[in-house]
């Protein structure tokens, strides 16, 4: 019988190499890293490092940390990952207010917009809920349990999102899927109704964000893959309205390149308070062999015409920058970005990171073309160098460290993403040596077993 | 497949595929990622393939034509031999994991349309893992009927997410059936029967069908009659547990 890949990862190293996540507090108080197990917070008002308080039965995280979240009021933040626990912390006091066991390692998380329900996904494909009822102030919350709210039939989720209006919880996976399901009045009880599924992309989803103005309230769904295009969708019906093809629109590639570096997987998106211009970050184009192309690429979404066009390629130079992890706040506009990693094998140091902010991208939505983004020096970025030294653990780090750590980032997430095709020739020769392996083992279990009888 | 004169996997008699040279084990890993092409969407799926009396050239989409049952784990193909006389307008398909004896359907139904002209062109088969397509295969709410005829029980309990009618998966059938739609369970297996029934039972988008409705409907007759594995528990004395229920909006 084939082990599927994921059950297969649950033991290759490859796997355990865990990117760098950034998450930004809704009005800006506070910026959050995730690099690996390791948690970091630096409070912006205060202008300090965050020191977190964890007195929960199982403090702090004890293995990679996959996703980050702030509740849309900014009063709750969400943690979980590899370690089969999520966390809720409360941003006031940084204390961890509540522990939720996973049977298996989390992918994804999401709030619902009134803060009272988290949900998140594991990596068989069950999406979760749980309730912070009770939850009033300081106290920690005990014994919380999650319910199964929906699941992708065997499948990895990698994004999780609650659509604008609160209606609907949105699924993506490594199967190309996208499901659009109701969210329920009593979430314990299941999310049954399915809405949408939409149906397009020809690689895993990556990441989900949605587009919305005050004029569009419910918005449309915005999706990155691996396929190396930006789709909108209308969650209502499921179809698909725009296609955006980053490696051949962005006019940056010749016309004989080759090879799936010419074709870069979409690694995260994340939409303007505006809620229109949409960020996309890119594992790194390779346009030449001497000319690869690094950098946020800022898609515009016209909602009344329902089409995705370009905005403006921002061009991140000087260093080798390759973003993991991209996301704004909900008032100001700046752009929060990290790139970094942990676990990686061969190296001195166990994980690094390193942030970065682009301004006045909102200002080129206008068209206006004297308005440039750009991307601040340390100096420049609020909190300066006491949030980097937070933020990155170390100040500098050298530059083929990070090209490195882009590799391993890239290698990982195409092991446990993409599906791995197998020649008839080759299914057949692992099946056989499967088999040959098992009887190998069980004839040794029974030898064990016998002459521990006999002595 | 080879063919030689001695032993000819159609038989010369009938012009049917004889089952021996297709034969499988009863068993496949729906876990695993076979290599099999999957449509993009519900738009992608070829009806001209596989209804060509019906739909003579791609293009030429009559739109208002849709696939209306579904057999799930259709096996060699007994089920949809006899619902197709039964509806003949009706065009229905069957989804089958195991390479082998999709292929085998495909020869079978292939060979009944030459022997019977105009007959048995409502219906086909498709190599697929249903509880990872479904949607990519059916609309929203676009059948009216689907079956699951002695599926695989997964007797450990570490094996039974792998069954074919659990609460999650019964979301995704829910989104494929119609309003009024109906599911067709049956096995042999009394615990799975119970595991199936329960799990139609709690969900709130199913109800029962009520002793008369089952009376007046003639392919509740077919679930233990049609197919091989229903022939062979007839013959082995053997009991069948059967729960149909239909699609309905869930309370609010």
């Amino acid at each position: 019988m084939e082990d599927t890949p994921i059950e297969e990862g649950e033991t290759n190293k490859d796997i355990e190499v865990a990117p760098a996540l950034i998450a930004v507090h809704p009005t800006q108080k506070s910026v959050a890293v995730a690099v690996g197990s390791d948690l970091r917070v630096f409070d912006l008002h205060g202008v300090s490092a965050v020191a977190l308080v964890d007195d929960t039965s199982v403090p702090f995280h004890k293995d990679s940390i996959r996703a980050i979240h702030y509740s849309a009021d900014g009063k709750l933040f969400v943690s979980a990952g590899d370690d089969k626990v999520v966390k809720v912390w409360s941003t006031e006091s940084w204390r961890c207010i509540c522990t939720v066991p996973s049977e298996k390692r989390v992918s994804a998380v999401a709030l619902s917009h009134d803060g009272l329900h988290v949900c998140f996904a594991d990596k068989f494909g069950v999406v979760w809920v749980v309730d912070l009822d009770g939850f009033d102030g300081n106290q920690t919350l005990v014994n919380k349990k999650a319910a199964p709210l929906l699941a992708h039939y065997c499948s990895i989720i990698t994004s999780l999102e609650v659509s604008p209006d609160g209606r609907f919880v949105v699924s993506a996976d490594r199967d190309f899927k996208i499901r659009v399901t109701l969210f329920p009045k009593k979430p314990l009880d299941g999310a049954h109704e399915i809405q949408s599924f939409c149906l397009g992309h020809t690689e895993f989803v990556s990441c989900l964000a949605f587009v919305f103005t005050p004029d569009y309230p419910q918005g449309f769904l915005v999706s990155g893959s691996g396929d190396s295009t930006v789709r909108l969708w209308d969650i209502s019906s499921g179809s698909l309205l725009d296609t955006y093809e980053v490696a051949e629109k962005a006019g940056l590639l010749e016309s004989n390149g080759t090879g799936e570096e010419c074709n870069p997987a979409i690694t995260d998106l994340c939409t303007f308070p505006d809620g229109t211009l949409i960020a996309v970050a890119t594992q790194r184009q390779v346009i030449k062999p001497s000319l690869h192309l690094q950098g946020i690429l800022l898609l515009s979404c016209d909602l009344s015409t329902r089409t995705l066009s370009i905005a403006k390629v921002v061009s991140i130079t000087g260093e080798a920058f390759i973003p993991t992890s991209i996301r704004t706040s909900s008032s100001a506009g700046l752009l929060w970005m990290v790139t970094g990693v942990s676990n990686m094998h061969g190296f001195d140091q166990p994980s690094l990171a390193r942030v970065r902010v682009i301004s006045g991208s909102e200002k080129c939505s206008l068209s206006s073309p004297e308005h440039e983004p750009t991307v601040l020096e340390d100096n420049e970025i609020p909190g300066g160098d006491k949030l980097l030294e937070k933020l990155q653990g170390s100040v500098s780090v050298e530059e083929n460290v990070f090209l490195a750590a882009a590799e391993a980032v890239k290698t990982a997430m195409s092991n446990l993403l993409v599906k791995k095709q197998y020649s008839t020739e080759k299914r057949e020769f692992r099946k056989r040596t499967e088999m040959i392996e098992k009887i190998k083992s069980d004839k040794l279990l029974a030898l064990t077993a016998l002459s521990k009888l006999i002595l | 497949m080879l063919e030689n004169e001695a032993n000819p996997t159609f038989s010369k008699s009938t012009g049917l595929p004889r089952k021996r040279f297709y034969r499988a084990r009863a068993h496949s890993n729906p876990l695993s990622d076979s290599h099999f092409p999957v449509p993009i969407s519900p738009c992608h799926v070829d009806y001209s393939l596989h209804y060509p009396q019906f739909f003579s050239s791609s293009d030429q989409i009559d739109s208002s034509k849709k696939i209306q049952f579904a057999d799930i784990g259709c096996g060699f193909g007994g089920l949809l031999i006899s619902l197709s006389t039964l509806f003949p307008e009706t065009l229905m398909i069957g989804m089958e994991l195991r390479d082998k004896v999709s292929e085998y359907v495909k020869e079978r139904i292939s060979a009944l349309r030459v022997a019977n002209p105009g007959q048995y062109q409502n219906i086909s088969v498709v190599r697929t893992n249903s509880m990872k397509y479904i949607p990519n295969y059916f609309e929203k709410g676009q059948l009216s009927k689907m079956f699951f005829l002695f599926p695989d029980p997964h007797f450990k309990e570490k094996n039974h997410r792998r069954r074919v009618i659990s609460t999650h998966l019964l979301d995704e059938y829910a989104y494929t059936l119609r309003v009024g739609g109906i599911i067709y369970t049956i096995t042999d297996v009394e615990e799975l029967g119970d595991w199936m029934k329960a799990c139609l039972e709690s969900h709130p988008m199913y109800e029962a069908l009520t002793e008369e409705e089952l009376e007046a409907d003639p392919v509740v007759k077919l679930l233990s009659s049609a197919t091989e594995e229903g022939q062979k528990v007839a013959r082995n004395d053997g009991q069948t547990f059967q729960a149909i229920y239909r699609r309905i909006m869930p309370a609010i």
